[in-house]
């Protein structure tokens, strides 16, 4: 109950209470707007909160993060786009419902279960910090190495179909963080002797590049596209009650929102995979999921909005970020010099209890906004999209720019931005150059403590903790190895489906036979012509 | 060299075989430079290293961008490789505007600058109608007031305001 004071004690300020107001509205227009999406919203705001408090900051930025997916709901629904990547299950059911009339009950059903899964999610989580605090602490070096390796391989092998190009990719937001001065031998790394190297590449400068500048080039890019809005009449409370009636539906999809969300790497896609499946596997009506089934929409909508309470708890606890959104909050902690981990769950227990109450305020503030202002908040969906992208290029100067006013620093962003712009056009992953850099140095600072510490290498997995991530390690990787195997057999058997002969071993062993013995007859029949001379005998 | 696969979608099939080409001979000149761009320290454990992590990082970029390289599903040349180059090449300008933009805000001042590069973009992009120009116009207002008056965020103030008299002078570096 103390504990409970405190937090809300330090909640209770006015510039809290902005924030929380700025925070939620601000998130769900920007979710509402296809082409922005929460990342370019943070990436620019994010210096603009260091001279913030740390509460302040973070609060903001969470609420722009826990917010912005009820907005991107709005366009998923009434134009078939989502606002958000993460929107995008909710238009196959939102977007039937629209055109069989029933927009209001789609987009008030949307509200109501992203309500329900965010409120569930910071319960869950406000329950089960006790536990966290008391786990945190046996987190030491190396099990926080091997907590980041854990992380960078989820996010690899997240991305099915392009695992190679996101290692690779991953990689390269390794290398990125170790150019500049080496921190113990205070050797240089990849300066080039340029003096603006030594000091490395910002994080900053690299995510508004990758987020940013290269939304705003494919916004520039791209062309304008016309929307028609259907226009919304009555009130949007019924989703409430039509909530109540799948109370099971509901409450497995915040489940798998939040366990899904506390894993580094997994976050939304897989918890509303998961949360879809199972929905349409329990339903009464499977056949009506894809073509407006309220369940399908629950689903979708409670397991996405559980997540983000759900990603703070790796960031809190362990000081590991788990995806792109959660790794630019870790700047915010840096630059106040709060440092996330065991020891800030110990020691600043209040603090981590006022960021989830802050998140369940605003679940509260974003679900009245939303059904009193929708009405209004559709507009913002005409806006076009090249005018928008000037917009976003015009805010991610404030945001490079005020970090340390250089030039440079613009130079490096924009060379980036370049990158993400060819990224997003080849649809390749950004995320991995991003959790490659936070998460590389992480692991680089934590081995190196670690290693220090052992004499052979099997002391390094010697503890509990750190013999289970490395037995989960070795889990994920030999699933990823049999998911590869199955997939390049299933190919295989497509490829072999499609063809009109047997496919017997017996009869694939005949036709090479027959094969080989054609070919062996062409070319003796070609040897031996050269070596019978042509007759020249006219008679 | 291989002949399409269709099994294996992986996006945008144009630009793959370019990205892929470029990423692992940039990754392998980076690894050839790692003798003289890092250092092997004496007495000092192999993981402590400085070169380790460029090592393990660049070697990773040249095997995986490799492997990315020798699965793609076309790894021929074709003329819509080229097409797509151009459209990253275009992207370009669009960058040289936004350098424009942060060479002028010292020289011109944020909100000078701001108020003329905003309008000038959107008539750029084809938007002639004058109501977008305004709001163009008026939004540039509206973001620097926002950023800089209001909270204050660092972005230093023009030169051209050296020019203005005393009192005036000051209320500009600090809000405008």
């Amino acid at each position: 109950m103390d504990l409970l004071l405190s937090s809300l004690d330090i909640l209770a300020r006015w510039d809290v209470a902005l924030a929380l107001l700025v925070g939620s509205v601000g998130g769900v227009l920007i979710g509402a707007i296809p082409g922005v999406g929460p990342a370019v919203a943070i990436a620019i705001l994010l210096p603009a909160t260091f001279s913030m408090d740390p509460i302040v900051g973070l609060t903001v930025l969470l609420g722009i993060y826990g917010s912005s997916m009820y907005g991107g709901a709005i366009p998923a629904i009434l134009i078939n786009t989502p606002g958000t990547a993460v929107n995008a299950l909710t238009t196959y059911d939102g977007f039937p419902m629209t055109t069989r009339g029933e927009a209001r009950r789609a987009l008030s059903l949307a509200y109501s279960a992203s309500f329900f899964g965010g409120i569930f999610s910071v319960i869950c989580l406000i329950l089960f910090a006790p536990v966290l605090a008391k786990i945190a602490p046996m987190f030491g070096s190396r099990e926080i190495f091997l907590a980041a390796l854990l992380g960078i391989i989820l996010v690899v092998t997240a991305h099915r179909g392009q695992t190679l190009i996101a290692a690779a990719l991953a990689c390269l937001g390794i290398f990125i963080n170790t150019i500049g001065l080496e921190p113990v031998k205070y050797s240089k790394r990849y300066t080039f002797d340029q003096s603006y190297l030594s000091s490395g590449i910002n994080l900053i400068v690299v995510v508004l590049g990758l987020f940013a500048l290269s939304q705003a080039f494919f916004l520039l890019q791209g062309e304008d596209e016309k929307t028609r809005i259907t226009k919304l009449k009555g009130g949007l409370f019924q989703g409430l009650r039509e909530l109540g009636r799948h109370p099971r539906v509901a409450a497995v999809s915040a489940s798998f929102g939040v366990v899904m969300g506390m894993i580094p790497g997994v976050g939304e896609f897989t918890a509303q995979f998961m949360s879809y499946t199972y929905a349409q596997k329990s339903s009464k009506r499977p056949q009506d999921f894809g073509h407006g089934s309220s369940e399908g929409l629950i689903a979708a909508e409670t397991s996405n909005n559980a997540v983000p309470a759900a990603a703070m708890v790796p960031l809190l606890a362990l000081g590991i970020p788990g995806e792109a959104l959660t790794a630019m909050m870790l700047s915010v902690f840096y630059v106040h010099n709060v440092v996330p981990g065991p020891q800030l769950f110990q020691n600043q227990m209040d603090f981590v209890m006022a960021l989830y109450l802050a998140l369940l305020i605003l679940n509260v503030m974003v679900l009245v906004f939303l059904l009193f202002a929708t009405n209004q908040l559709i507009k913002v969906v005409k806006i076009p999209n090249r005018f928008l992208g000037v917009c976003v290029l015009t805010l991610s100067f404030v945001g490079v720019y005020s970090l340390r006013n250089s030039a440079t620093d613009c130079v490096i962003a924009t060379v980036f931005g370049v990158l993400g712009f060819v990224l997003k056009r080849l649809s390749l992953p950004v995320v991995p150059i991003i959790l490659g850099m936070v998460l590389g140095g992480i692991m680089e600072v934590k081995l190196r403590a670690g290693m220090a510490r052992v004499k052979t290498p099997f002391d390094f997995i010697d503890r509990p903790i750190a013999m289970i991530l490395f037995l989960v390690i070795l889990g994920v990787l030999a699933l990823h190895i049999r998911r590869v195997w199955l997939d390049h057999k299933l190919i295989k058997e497509a490829r072999w489906s499609t063809k009109h002969s047997s496919t017997r071993f017996g009869a694939h062993l005949l036709r090479r036979k027959n094969f080989i013995s054609t070919e062996r007859g062409k070319t003796v029949r070609a040897r031996r012509s050269t070596l019978s001379h042509r007759s020249t005998d006219k008679d | 060299m291989s002949s399409e696969d269709p099994s294996r979608p992986i996006g945008r099939r144009s630009g793959q075989l370019l990205f892929a080409l470029g990423f692992v001979i940039l990754s392998a000149l980076l690894l050839s430079q790692i003798t003289e761009q890092t250092k092997w320290a004496a007495k000092t454990k192999f993981f402590a290293q400085p070169r380790f992590w460029p090592a393990v990082s660049l070697a990773g970029m040249v095997l995986f961008g490799g492997l990315h390289l020798w699965r793609l599903p076309r790894r021929r040349y074709a003329r819509a490789d080229g097409q797509e180059a151009r459209i990253w090449l275009a992207s370009l300008e669009y960058a040289l505007w936004f350098l424009a933009y942060v060479w002028l805000v010292p020289l011109a001042g944020y909100l000078p600058t701001t108020l003329v590069f905003m309008p000038l973009m959107v008539w750029r992009l084809g938007y002639r109608d004058r109501r977008m120009l305004w709001i163009s116009a008026g939004l540039g207002f509206a973001i620097v007031v926002l950023f800089k008056s209001l909270l204050h965020v660092r972005i230093p103030g023009g030169a051209i305001y050296e020019y203005l008299p005393g009192a005036m002078r000051n209320f500009f570096i600090l809000n405008f």
